[in-house]
C-alpha cells in the first residue's frame, strides 16, 4: 500500500508545477498573445492609416471644387489655364475594363477551376494548377509591353477575322447541341398524332434554324469589323482578365476541393450524373468560396496600372455609342500614374488633391464590394448549414 | 562598455563621411525622356573618361525640376523651359535653376509609313488636335477617321508642341491617346494605319514617315536655320553655376566629341 502511494504521489509531482514556473508560463502566455494581438492590430491600423492619409489629401479637392464637377463632367484639363477635373469618362472607363474583363475571366477561370478539381486526372492537375498559377509571376509590366506591341497590331491588322473566331468558339457548344437536337427531330419517326403537337415541333425547327442564321450573320458581321485602335478596352480587358485568371483559377479550385469527398461520394450514390454532382452539389456548396475568388479577380482588374496606363490609349472620353469596347479610354489607376509626375502642390493645389481623390474613390468601391462578397460569404454559409 | 559604443560611433561616422564623399562623385541625371539618349550617352562617355559615376533616369521634364528642386538630382535634363511657377518654387527653396542648352531638337510630326498625306499646316495640325479635322479625308488623305496620339501632361515634348503648333492654352480633343513616351508614341503610330503623332527628331527612324509642317521637313538645316516651324532648345538645368565634374560633364556639347555624339543620335548642335 505504501509503495502504491508513494508511485502514486511521485506521478501527481510529475504534473504540480512550481509556483516560479506557473508566473513564468503565465507571463510568456500574456506576451505571446499581446504579440500576435499587435501584429494583427498593426494590419489593422495600417489600413485605417492609409484611408486616412489619403483622405486628407482627397478633401481638399473637393473643398476646392466641390462634387458635381468631378462626378458629371467629362472635361479633363488639369494641365490647363482655367483648369477642368470632369472624371466622369475616366471613372467610366475604370468600370468599363473590370467589367470587360470580369466577363471574360470569370466564366474561364471558374469552368478551368471545375475542370481541375473534378475532371482532370489527378496527375494532370498536378502540374497544371502551378502551370496557371505561374501567370501570376508575370511582372504587369510585361504583360503591357506584349498588350502594347503585340495584341494592338494584331487587333488593329486582323481585328474582324480575331473577333469571329472568338465569337465561332464562344458559341460552337450551343450550334452543336442545336444540330443535334434539329436532328434527332428530323430523322426519329415519332408518331404524333395531334396537329398541335405537330406545329409545335416545326415551330421548334424554324427557332432552330432562326437562331443559327442569327449566330452565323453576327458573325460574318464581326469579320466586317476594321478595329482604328488597337490600344483600347478591348485590349485591355484581354490582358486584365489574363491577369485575374491565376487568382480566380486557384482560390476556387481551392474552395472546390474543400467540399470534399464525402459529399461527391453521396452525390454518386444517390444516382446523380458527374454532371449533376458538379452543377447542384459542388458548385452550390463551393459557391461562397468561388464569389471570394471573383472578387478577387475583379479587385485585381480594378487596380491594375501598368497595363492599362500602357495599352487602354489613354484618352478620357466616353466611348460611343457607350459599349463600344474598340475605342480608346482612360482609367482612374492610369491616370493617378501618369499626372503624378507633373502634380505637386506647388503648380497646382486641387491638380494634385484630385488625384488623391480618384485614389479615395478606388478604395471606397474596393472596400464596398469586399464587404458585399463578406456579406454574401456569410450568408451562404448561413444556408449551407442549415441555420 | 562606453570605449564600445564611442568605437563605434567614430566607425559609424567614418563609413558616412565615406559613402557622402563617394556621392560627390557621382552624377545624377533626371528628366526628359527626349534627352534621355543624349544624357546616357555622354553618361557612358563622361564614366569612360573621367571614371565618375553618371546615373540618368528619364522620368518626364516635369519630374526632373521637381527633382532638382527637391535636391534628388545633380542635373535637371528638360526638353523645354522652366515655367514660372517651377522657378518661383525652386527659389523659395533656394535652388537657383541654371539653364544650359544641349542641342537643339525639331518636333517631327509622324505618320504611318503608308499613309499618303506629305505635308500639313500648322492651322491643319491644329484643327486636328483640338478634335475639329477628325478625318483624313479633310487633309487629302484617305477616308479614315484620324487616331490622335499625344503625350501625358508630365512631357515637354508635349508642353512644346502646344506652345509652338497647336496653340498655347487649346483643349486637345479627349478622343486623343496619350502615350508616355517618345518610344511608345512612336511605337503605337508605326503599327496604327490612321494614327498623327509627334516625336523628338532623334526619335524618328523608318518605321514612320515625318510630314512636312508649312511644307518643311526638319532636317540639320531646316532647324538650325529656323525655317522648319516647330524648334526647340533642349536643356540640362544645373542648382547655381556648376563646378568640377559637373562644369566638365556640361562642357560636353561645346567638344567634337560630344558633337558627334550629338549629331549621331540625331539632334542639332548649337
Amino acid at each position: 500500500m505504501a509503495e502504491e502511494s508513494g508511485g502514486e504521489r511521485n506521478r501527481t509531482n510529475a504534473f504540480v508545477v512550481s509556483a516560479r514556473k506557473r508566473t513564468m508560463q503565465k507571463l510568456a502566455k500574456t506576451a505571446g498573445e499581446g504579440m500576435l494581438f499587435a501584429v494583427a492590430a498593426f494590419v489593422a491600423v495600417i489600413v485605417l492609416f492609409i484611408f486616412y492619409f489619403v483622405a486628407r489629401d482627397a478633401i481638399p479637392f473637393f473643398q476646392i471644387r466641390g462634387f458635381s464637377e468631378f462626378f458629371t463632367s467629362t472635361n479633363w484639363y488639369p494641365a490647363d489655364q482655367p483648369a477642368q477635373f470632369g472624371a466622369l469618362a475616366i471613372i467610366y472607363g475604370s468600370l468599363m475594363v473590370t467589367l470587360g474583363s470580369a466577363l471574360i475571366a470569370v466564366p474561364m477561370g471558374v469552368a478551368a477551376a471545375i475542370c481541375l478539381s473534378d475532371i482532370l486526372p489527378f496527375s494532370i492537375r498536378q502540374y497544371a494548377k502551378p502551370v496557371i498559377e505561374m501567370l501570376a509571376a508575370i511582372p504587369s509590366v510585361a504583360f503591357g509591353f506584349f498588350a502594347l506591341v503585340v495584341l494592338a497590331p494584331l487587333l488593329q491588322n486582323n481585328g474582324g477575322p480575331l473577333l469571329m473566331w472568338a465569337w465561332w468558339i464562344l458559341v460552337s457548344p450551343f450550334l452543336l447541341l442545336g444540330v443535334i437536337v434539329l436532328s434527332d427531330l428530323l430523322t426519329s419517326n415519332i408518331r404524333v398524332q395531334k396537329r398541335r403537337e405537330q406545329l409545335h415541333i416545326l415551330y421548334l425547327i424554324l427557332f432552330g434554324l432562326l437562331s443559327i442564321s442569327l449566330l452565323y450573320k453576327v458573325g460574318t458581321a464581326l469579320y466586317g469589323i476594321q478595329i482604328l485602335t488597337g490600344t483600347n478596352a478591348l485590349n485591355v480587358s484581354i490582358i486584365l482578365s489574363f491577369m485575374a485568371l491565376p487568382t480566380i483559377v486557384s482560390v476556387s479550385e481551392d474552395a472546390l476541393q474543400a467540399v470534399g469527398r464525402d459529399i461527391r461520394e453521396g452525390s454518386y450514390a444517390l444516382g446523380a450524373t458527374r454532371a449533376e454532382t458538379i452543377l447542384k452539389t459542388i458548385l452550390p456548396a463551393a459557391s461562397s468560396g468561388i464569389l471570394a475568388a471573383v472578387i478577387l479577380g475583379i479587385m485585381r482588374a480594378l487596380g491594375e496600372t501598368m497595363v492599362v496606363w500602357m495599352a487602354s490609349g489613354n484618352s478620357s472620353h466616353i466611348p460611343e455609342p457607350w459599349f463600344n469596347y474598340l475605342e480608346a479610354i482612360r482609367t482612374l489607376t492610369a491616370t493617378i500614374a501618369g499626372d503624378m509626375g507633373e502634380a505637386d502642390q506647388v503648380t497646382g493645389s486641387a491638380r494634385f488633391h484630385v488625384l488623391f481623390a480618384m485614389g479615395l474613390l478606388l478604395l471606397v468601391i474596393s472596400f464596398i464590394s469586399n464587404l458585399i462578397s463578406e456579406r454574401i460569404v456569410v450568408r451562404q454559409r448561413k444556408i449551407l448549414s442549415g441555420q | 562598455m562606453i570605449k564600445k559604443l564611442l568605437q563605434l560611433v567614430t566607425l559609424l561616422a567614418f563609413t558616412l563621411t565615406a559613402t557622402a564623399n563617394a556621392a560627390v562623385g557621382t552624377l545624377v541625371i533626371d528628366g526628359s525622356t527626349t534627352v534621355g539618349p543624349v544624357a546616357k550617352t555622354f553618361a557612358a562617355y563622361f564614366t569612360k573618361k573621367y571614371g565618375v559615376r553618371v546615373t540618368v533616369s528619364e522620368s518626364g521634364s516635369g519630374n526632373g525640376a521637381k527633382s532638382l528642386i527637391n535636391g534628388s538630382c545633380t542635373i535637371a535634363a528638360m526638353s523645354r523651359a522652366m515655367k514660372a511657377a517651377e522657378i518661383g518654387a525652386a527659389r523659395s527653396k533656394g535652388v537657383n535653376p541654371v539653364a544650359h542648352v544641349v542641342a537643339y531638337d525639331g518636333l517631327a510630326m509622324v505618320v504611318h509609313p503608308a499613309n499618303p498625306v506629305r505635308s500639313l499646316t500648322k492651322a491643319q495640325i491644329s484643327s486636328i488636335y483640338r478634335g475639329i479635322i477628325t478625318n483624313w479625308r479633310e487633309v487629302g488623305g484617305p477616308n479614315a477617321r484620324i487616331v490622335v496620339i499625344q503625350r501625358e501632361s508630365n512631357s515637354g515634348t508635349e508642353e512644346s508642341f502646344k506652345e509652338l503648333v497647336a496653340g498655347k492654352g487649346i483643349q486637345i480633343t479627349g478622343n486623343a491617346e496619350t502615350q508616355s513616351s517618345n518610344g511608345s508614341v512612336k511605337s503605337r503610330v508605326s503599327t496604327t494605319l490612321s494614327a498623327i503623332g509627334f516625336l523628338g527628331l532623334g526619335f524618328v527612324d523608318r518605321s514612320v514617315k515625318v510630314i512636312a509642317v508649312n511644307g518643311v521637313l526638319p532636317n540639320v538645316t531646316t532647324v538650325k536655320n529656323g525655317s522648319y516651324p516647330v524648334t526647340r532648345p533642349l536643356f540640362f538645368y544645373t542648382n547655381g553655376q556648376p563646378s568640377g565634374s559637373v562644369k566638365q560633364f556640361l562642357e560636353l556639347p561645346n567638344t567634337a566629341e560630344g558633337k558627334r555624339m550629338i549629331s549621331e543620335l540625331g539632334f542639332i548642335n548649337r
